[in-house]
């Protein structure tokens, strides 16, 4: 069962003359354990397709499931909670609240959920450990570096059991070392089991997933082949050693 | 890449044999560029004839035969390594060709030969990326030259989105004929058209 199905959906803004077609019948899904990246330029309707998937609007036709479970005819309640216990979302402006510990913003959404304070601040911490930060727990956002703001908020998007993070531009406000270790920490949740849409413009962030589906005028034109190994580009190199002869990955040196 | 300024570099730690110069280079470079030992051994006698390294024991060039880097080739190094690479004049493109005629060939769409590079570069990109994920934590040389190799396909890629939107503009309103002033800028240009 996939993870996130979108079947068909399209989504148009305003009426008559001033109608906007944000998304065309996009089809997409995405398997537990799979990371897909969304590319194309501004305008192409990415972040639409991202609060779409995560249920913070609704196709104007078209069906979105989360977790094989179809969101159409959810009332309002019910849909916050399939976002609070499913849905990790991840920004690009991080969207720490700036009055709590990094600690009480990682474990905010579970005890939203009904989960006791003592033990959402426990899964908090864990997660937060998970991440390299457990000597920040107790510190307040504004005390945070940028690329620890943004760990603080990939803890709370992948705390309890949430099987789909959706994230747009996660690393945009970021160097690129530090937005590579946002990948790397995205991606290792993905082998995990978590399943990501990661919606960007910049290929460097893109190449990370498993698959980079590309979106123009709201329609999804293109998308990559499966990736044949690391092999095949080693081999490629100037000089061709005999296929065997590289050091491959997993293999050490 | 200069392979005589890298064997000069390696030298400048300290004498060593070919073969030696041969696999610190490969696990240098995290084996991007994979060295046959004949190229090394061939810029070694260049360098030696041009003073720039030497050798021990003259009539042997068995695999023994052990290098030291001169005075002159620690100073060519020191100069090398600051001399910038010619990145000025534009090169003869094979990408920027192909877009630049497939914006004027009748019947293609040139939006969709764009995709067809991008889809592929990023393919490309994806696979440099799963190497760098498996071994850049313990391969700091690995981790530099895939690097390297990220940002100049991020750029061709950038490039392709940026002609996809110009092209796109161009076509919703074309432009004006150029004013008369560009006809020297053209010629410069003239290589790429």
């Amino acid at each position: 069962m996939s993870a996130l199905e979108l079947r068909e959906v399209s989504k148009t803004y305003g009426t008559g003359a001033g109608v906007v077609q944000a998304l065309r019948g996009i089809d997409l899904s995405v398997e537990p354990g799979a990371m897909v990246a969304v590319m194309g330029p501004s305008g192409s309707g990415k972040s639409t397709l991202l609060t779409i998937a995560g249920s913070l609007e609704d196709p104007t036709s078209g069906e979105v499931l989360i977790d094989g479970t179809a969101l159409s005819g959810m009332s309002r309640n019910a849909k916050a909670r399939l976002r609070r216990r499913s849905v990790g979302f991840v920004f690009q402006e991080f969207n720490l609240l700036p009055g709590l510990t990094a600690a009480e913003n990682v474990s905010l959404p579970l005890e939203l959920d009904g989960m006791s304070a003592r033990a959402a601040r426990a899964a908090g911490i864990a997660a937060l450990e998970g991440l390299g930060l457990g000597d920040r727990a107790a510190r307040f956002p504004d005390e945070l570096s940028g690329g620890e703001r943004q760990r603080v908020a990939i803890a709370r998007a992948v705390v309890g059991e949430r099987g789909l993070l959706l994230a747009d531009e996660p690393s945009g406000a970021l160097d690129s070392v530090n937005a590579e270790e946002v990948m790397r920490l995205l991606h290792e949740a993905c082998k995990r089991g978590v399943a990501a849409v990661v919606v960007t413009h910049d290929a460097q962030l893109a190449s990370w997933a498993d698959r980079v589906v590309f979106l123009r005028d709201g329609r999804v034109i293109d998308q990559t082949a499966p990736p044949p190994g690391p092999e095949s580009l080693l081999g490629a190199a100037p000089g061709g050693r005999p296929p065997g002869s590289h050091r491959l990955p997993g293999e050490g040196p | 890449m200069s392979v005589r300024h890298a064997l000069l570099a390696l030298l400048s730690e300290g004498p060593k044999y070919g073969l030696q110069l041969r696999e610190e280079f490969e696990a240098r470079t995290g084996e991007v560029w994979p060295l046959n030992i004949g190229q090394v051994y061939t810029t070694l006698q260049r360098l030696e004839r041009d003073g720039l390294v030497e050798s021990d024991g003259a009539g042997d060039d068995g695999p023994q035969k052990g290098f030291r880097i001169t005075a002159d080739g620690e100073q060519e190094l020191a100069g090398w390594l600051r001399t910038p690479p010619d990145l000025a004049a534009p090169p003869r493109d094979e990408l920027v060709m192909k877009v630049l005629v497939a914006a004027r060939v009748p019947g293609t769409d040139v939006h969709e030969v764009i995709q067809v590079h991008r889809r592929y570069l990023v393919e490309l990109m994806q696979q440099w990326t799963r190497i760098k994920e498996a071994e850049a934590e313990s391969d700091l040389g690995l981790a530099l030259a895939v690097d390297a190799e990220l940002f100049r396909l991020d750029a061709v890629i950038r490039w392709l989105d940026s002609a996809d939107g110009r092209l796109k503009r161009a076509a919703a309103d074309p432009p004006r004929p150029a004013p008369a002033a560009l006809p020297r800028l053209r010629r410069r240009v003239g290589a790429l058209r």
